[in-house]
C-alpha cells in the first residue's frame, strides 16, 4: 500500500488515489465551517481557534467574498486557501470582462472543483488540501446557493453542509433539525449547527451572512454573543416544558 | 526586430500552474508565420486595402417594441463586376441569434459559425443561453485579436435574451457598440436616410419591416455595390423569423410604377385617297 501513495498520479490496485484521500484527512482536521441556504440568505460560519493575544484577529479572516454577490469558506490547509481564493477571484471578474456578466454560483463553483481536479491529475504536484462551501444569489434569478467542493474536485449543491472538524455530527444535527428558514433564523440553525460541536461564545465561532441587499455582513462578537443567549434561552425554555408535563404524572 | 505580441493573448488565459492542458484549447490565441518583409507595418496596410473594396453591401438592423428587425441586399461585387446577386448575408448563428455579414465573406461566415460553436458550448456548459452582450463580446475579443492581420468583418449581432432585443455592432478593427440602430456598409449613408427618417420606437412588425425593406432598397438604387434581393428578418421572444426576400428590381417597380405617358395624338389612318 505504502508503495502507490508517493506519486499522485498513481492508482492503487483497489482503485485508490491516496494523496486524494489523505488531503480528505487534512481537511477533516481543520476547523468546523458550516453553510446553510435560506429562502433570501444564506449563512456561513466557522469555527474560531482561540486567538493568541497578540495576534491581530482581524488579519485572519476565515469568510470571504469572491465577488460582491459570492462569499467562500473553507476548512483544511489555509495556505492552499489562499491561492485557490486568488484564482476564483480573477476568474470572477475575467468572466465579468468577457460575457458582461457576474459569475453564477454553480459556475464558480465548477471552476473551482475543476482547479482542485487539475491538481489530482498532474505531474509534481499535490492536491489542494482543504474543502470548500461556496454560498451566494445567481445575478438573475436571485435564487439562492450553496455548493461544496472537495480535494478530489468533485462537487455538489446543497441546502445545508459542514465540514471540517466533527463535521459528521454536524450533519447529523442538520439533517435532524433544517427546514426552509428566513433571515435571522437562518442565522441560528448555523450558530446551533456550530455550537454542537465547539465551545460556546462568541469568540469561538464566525459567522457571515449574504444577503441580496446588503452582500456579505460578518457578524461582529456582541451580536453572535446576543444570538447564542437566545438559542440558550430557547434551549432552556424547551427543557423545562419537556419536564413540566412529567412532573404531573 | 523582434514584435512584442503579448497583446495578442486572448482571456481567459490565467498565469500560474504547473498544469498542461489536455485537449485542443479552443481559445488558444493565434500563432502564424510573420512574413519576413523589411516594411512590415505598409504589408499590413496592403493586406487591408486588398480587402476593402470588399464591403460593398448594405445591411441594417433595428430595435423597435415588438424585437429587432435585421434586413440585408445580396450583392457581392469584385470592383465593378457583379460576382453574385444571390448571397446570404444574413447569417443564422442559432435559433434566437442573427449576424449580418458586412467585408470579406468568408471571414464573416467563419467566424459567425465559430462564434455559433462558442454560444452553444456555454449554452451546454451553464444550462442557460448566452446572453447577446456576451456573444458580441466573444467575437469582439476574437477579432480584437486579429487586429491589423487583415480580416475584414463589418458585422451585427442581433438577438433576444434573458434582457430583451439586444443589437451590437462588431467590426475587424475591434470595435464594439450597443446601439437601436445601425446600418453597415457602402450603401449605409443611403440606407441611414431612410430609416432615420421613418423610424418609431412603437411600430408593428408589418411596418418595421416594411421600413427596413425600402431603406435597403433606396441604398440598393444608388449605391452600385448594393442590389439582388432585400432581405428582411425579425427576432422575438421565441427566436428570428425570415418575413421576405423580394428582389429589388420588382420592388423599384412596386414604389414607383410605371404611368403611362397621356398621348398626345393619335396616328389615325389617312383617308383613303
Amino acid at each position: 500500500m505504502a508503495r502507490y501513495d508517493r506519486a499522485i498520479t498513481v492508482f492503487s490496485p483497489d482503485g485508490h488515489l491516496f494523496q486524494v484521500e489523505y488531503a480528505l484527512e487534512a481537511v477533516r482536521k481543520g476547523n468546523a465551517a458550516v453553510g446553510v441556504r435560506g429562502t433570501d440568505t444564506v449563512v456561513l460560519g466557522v469555527e474560531k481557534k482561540s486567538t493568541p493575544k497578540l495576534q491581530d484577529s482581524r488579519s485572519v479572516r476565515k469568510i470571504v467574498s469572491l465577488d460582491t454577490h459570492i462569499a467562500l469558506a473553507c476548512a483544511g490547509l489555509k495556505a492552499d486557501a489562499r491561492v485557490l481564493i486568488n484564482r476564483a477571484r480573477i476568474e470572477c471578474q475575467s468572466h465579468r470582462l468577457t460575457v458582461e456578466d457576474p459569475v453564477t454560483v454553480e459556475y464558480i463553483t465548477r471552476y473551482i472543483a475543476g482547479l482542485q481536479q487539475k491538481y489530482t491529475q498532474s505531474g509534481g504536484v499535490r492536491p489542494f488540501g482543504l474543502s470548500t462551501l461556496i454560498v451566494g444569489f445567481d445575478p438573475y434569478t436571485g435564487v439562492p446557493a450553496l455548493y461544496q467542493t472537495d480535494p478530489s474536485g468533485t462537487f455538489s449543491a446543497w441546502k445545508a453542509n459542514a465540514t471540517g472538524r466533527n463535521s459528521n455530527s454536524m450533519r447529523e444535527f442538520l439533517e435532524k433539525n433544517y427546514k426552509e428558514t428566513t433571515g435571522q433564523e437562518t442565522v441560528k440553525l448555523a450558530i446551533r449547527t456550530l455550537l454542537e460541536v465547539v465551545e460556546s461564545g462568541g469568540k469561538n465561532i464566525e459567522i457571515a451572512v449574504l444577503s441580496k441587499e446588503h452582500g456579505l455582513r460578518q457578524l461582529d462578537e456582541a451580536e453572535i454573543d446576543a444570538i447564542v443567549a437566545e438559542i440558550e434561552a430557547e434551549k432552556a425554555a424547551a427543557e423545562a416544558s419537556k419536564k413540566a408535563p412529567s412532573k404531573d404524572t | 526586430m523582434k514584435l512584442d505580441l503579448s497583446g495578442l493573448q486572448s482571456f481567459p488565459s490565467i498565469p500560474g500552474g504547473a498544469v498542461d492542458d489536455l485537449g485542443v484549447d479552443l481559445f488558444a490565441a493565434p500563432s502564424f508565420q510573420l512574413p519576413a518583409c523589411s516594411d512590415f507595418d505598409g504589408f499590413q496596410k496592403d493586406a487591408i486595402q486588398m480587402v476593402k473594396p470588399a464591403k460593398g453591401t448594405t445591411t441594417l438592423a433595428f430595435i423597435f417594441k415588438e424585437g429587432v428587425i435585421v434586413a440585408a441586399d445580396s450583392r457581392a461585387s469584385m470592383g465593378g463586376y457583379i460576382s453574385s446577386q444571390s448571397v446570404k448575408k444574413i447569417i443564422e448563428i442559432n435559433p434566437y441569434m442573427l449576424g449580418t455579414m458586412a467585408g470579406g465573406a468568408a471571414d464573416c461566415q467563419f467566424w459567425h459559425r465559430n462564434l455559433g460553436i462558442k454560444c452553444r458550448l456555454h449554452e451546454l456548459a451553464n444550462k442557460r443561453r448566452i446572453s447577446v452582450t456576451g456573444a458580441s463580446k466573444l467575437l469582439a475579443n476574437i477579432l480584437y485579436s486579429y487586429r491589423g492581420m487583415g480580416l475584414s468583418v463589418g458585422t451585427m449581432i442581433a438577438g433576444w435574451d434573458e434582457k430583451g432585443p439586444g443589437l451590437y455592432y462588431v467590426d475587424s478593427e475591434g470595435g464594439r457598440l450597443k446601439g437601436t440602430r445601425f446600418s453597415v456598409g457602402s450603401g449605409s449613408p443611403y440606407a441611414y436616410g431612410v430609416l432615420d427618417s421613418g423610424y418609431r420606437f412603437d411600430m408593428t412588425v408589418e411596418e418595421a419591416a416594411e421600413l427596413a425593406r425600402r431603406s435597403i432598397y433606396h441604398a440598393t438604387f444608388r449605391d452600385g455595390a448594393s442590389g439582388g434581393v432585400a432581405s428582411v428578418y425579425h427576432v422575438g421572444p421565441d427566436g428570428w423569423k425570415k418575413l421576405s426576400g423580394d428582389d429589388v428590381g420588382e420592388l423599384h417597380y412596386k414604389y414607383y410604377p410605371v404611368a403611362p405617358t397621356p398621348v398626345e395624338q393619335e396616328m389615325t389612318d389617312a383617308p383613303a385617297a
